[in-house]
């Protein structure tokens, strides 16, 4: 069995007690919601989107540890990036969360999100933010699921 | 309402003795999972329970030893087959105290044996302006039947409401010359709490309602007479009494079943088809279109005997000890909400650990080999009325034991420390 701390790492512990730009933001005019039905985890976006680029983003919702710190260290790492540099790390990702591969020393904070992919029910756990990001992304207002 | 002798179920732990026989430790070397698994300490009977190998080498024996087809062939290994599977529904229907075997219909779950009931019964005796009443203590099998059945012949669905205790809220007043069915859990899968069953078919046959129960938690765990209950339909799984999944039992009254159109059509439920029309086979056969679940009935008919052997009121009065013991040590753990607290209860325990969502306290558990259940329990009724969207869940069985319970309690400890 996996060392149990390899996927509750400090930092996600640390993220899920003290999420980062958690709450309602003014300048948002951009939204999408996400939902994980089976597990009850909520999810809401707000970002401010400027020419293209993600000048600021937030998160509010409930949900487990993983999916609290993946919302938070997703809108850290998002802010600031253009729109198709966030789709790039949504690739990435993508990749780490199901496989555990990637450039990992590249990742910065996204990277404490490597040992998820050893724990195929939590996956949807971490994916959430990022597959609603998605939608703000591709400017679409359905609700995501990852279930 | 709710003395122990009118629902049903029992004896209370209180009058019972403890079988000599009767010792967890035995009983967990039949359960090869123990031992291929030593570190697993298995708290989800509730979902699933485990497989004695007397279950598992009378399903190899089936297999190896006359695989055949029922009820059709002329050679002795199927007529073996065909005594192996009916000698199966003798079992059950002796294990529910039914009057007659025909009663017992062997269907792929318990959430189909509502299906059926809903369906068949449903579309026959329901129409517009008439009430389906079920209660929001249900599990998921135990609405959406009723919501499709609601759907197609225009009647009411209604909900009883549940206590902050996890007890049905005043149900006698819900019950009106306007209900034609009642469907309620016999034990709820979230609460354990084990609903007054006797007292609700008086009440709903007195306004000539009929009574469907969904049994898949009373079953296991409990001595239950469909006679004493007086109850029309009772519906249960084979996989949650230590049989194999792929299997559920409808048990019906004979003449409600008697005059009730088939669920599904094919071979086996027919006596003869023309080009446009057939007759219907009698039952219980009219409802088991196909070949049957052989295998797993055959595998449900040696659960029931394992259990009778064991002595289902060795298994409730352990089951009552394990759950009261529970009950003690987690409610003495700081942070730790248990919800429900029923009179009349089984070996079910719902708590959250206070600013954890229970997924995260489930994957420690785990990693302490503990299994548990976490998450909305195909309840989410009771999850909106209890204000959250998830507990964990701890289930016993007669496998289960004291020190089990501990180390359950020790780990919360630990997890605890670590989000602190």
């Amino acid at each position: 069995m996996q060392d149990i701390r390899e996927l509750y790492q400090e930092v996600i512990l640390d993220h899920n007690q003290n999420p980062r730009n958690f709450g309602p933001l003014e300048s948002s005019n951009s939204d999408a919601e996400g939902v994980n039905p089976l597990c009850g985890d909520h999810l809401k976006l707000h970002a401010n989107l400027e020419n293209d680029r993600i000048k600021d983003i937030h998160f509010e919702g409930s949900g487990c540890a993983i999916f609290k710190a993946s919302s938070s260290i997703m809108t850290e790492t998002t802010k600031g990036k253009t729109m198709l540099e966030a789709e790039a790390l949504f690739q990435q990702f993508h990749v780490l969360v199901t496989t555990g591969e990637g450039e990992i020393e590249a990742m910065g904070k996204m990277a404490v999100m490597a040992g998820v992919y050893q724990y195929p029910a939590r996956v949807k756990c971490a994916s959430l933010a990022w597959h609603t990001l998605k939608n703000i992304l591709n400017k679409s207002t359905a609700t995501v699921t990852t279930e | 309402m709710g003395s122990r002798h009118d629902v049903g179920i029992g004896p209370s732990s209180s009058r019972t003795f403890m079988n000599a026989q009767f010792n967890p430790e035995t009983i967990r070397e039949d359960f090869a999972i123990f031992s291929t698994n030593p570190e697993l300490i298995y708290l989800d009977s509730a979902a699933t329970s485990q497989t004695p190998k007397q279950v598992t080498d009378s399903i190899l024996n089936y297999y190896e030893n006359f695989n055949a087809n029922v009820h059709r062939t002329i050679y002795s290994i199927g007529n073996k087959a065909t005594q192996a599977f009916e000698s199966a529904r003798e079992k059950v229907a002796k294990f529910i105290h039914a009057e007659k075997s025909k009663s017992v219909i062997f269907t792929k779950s318990a959430t189909e044996a509502i299906n059926l009931a809903a369906a068949a019964w449903g579309r026959k005796h329901l129409s517009a302006g008439d009430e389906i009443l079920i209660t929001e203590m249900e599990h998921h099998s135990n609405i959406v039947p009723w919501q499709l059945t609601a759907e197609v012949t225009g009647a009411d669905l209604k909900y009883i409401p549940i206590t902050e205790d996890g007890e049905l809220e005043k149900w006698e007043n819900h019950i009106s010359d306007k209900t034609k069915i009642v469907a309620v859990t016999h034990q709820s899968n979230v609460f354990g709490t084990v609903n007054p069953i006797k007292e609700i078919v008086e009440k709903a046959h007195s306004v000539g309602a009929v009574v469907l129960v969904d049994a898949a938690q009373s079953v296991p765990h409990s001595q239950v007479d469909v006679q004493d209950l007086g109850c029309d339909f009772f519906a249960f799984s084979g996989h949650k009494m230590l049989g194999p999944t792929g299997v559920g039992v409808l048990f019906g009254k004979p003449e409600l079943l008697e005059e009730m159109d088939p669920f599904l059509g094919g071979g086996e439920m027919i006596k003869t088809v023309n080009m446009e029309t057939s007759t219907w086979n009698d039952i219980p056969h009219k409802f088991e279109a196909g070949t049957p679940n052989i295998a797993q009935a055959i595998g449900l008919g040696t659960a029931v005997d394992y259990l009778n052997n064991m002595g289902m009121e060795n298994v409730h009065a352990h089951e009552q000890d394990l759950l009261q013991y529970a009950v003690d040590i987690l409610s003495n753990i700081s942070g730790i909400t248990l919800y429900g607290n029923p009179q009349n209860r089984g070996g079910v325990v719902s708590f959250n650990v206070e600013d954890i969502h229970p997924h995260d306290v489930a994957q420690f558990l785990d990693n302490d080999g503990i299994a548990v259940r976490a998450g909305h329990h195909c309840a989410q009724p009771i999850m909106k009325r209890l204000g959250v969207s998830a507990t964990c869940r701890a289930s016993v069985y007669l496998y289960n034991t004291k020190n089990e319970i501990d180390r359950l309690a020790s780990s919360l400890e630990k997890i605890k420390s670590v989000f602190a």
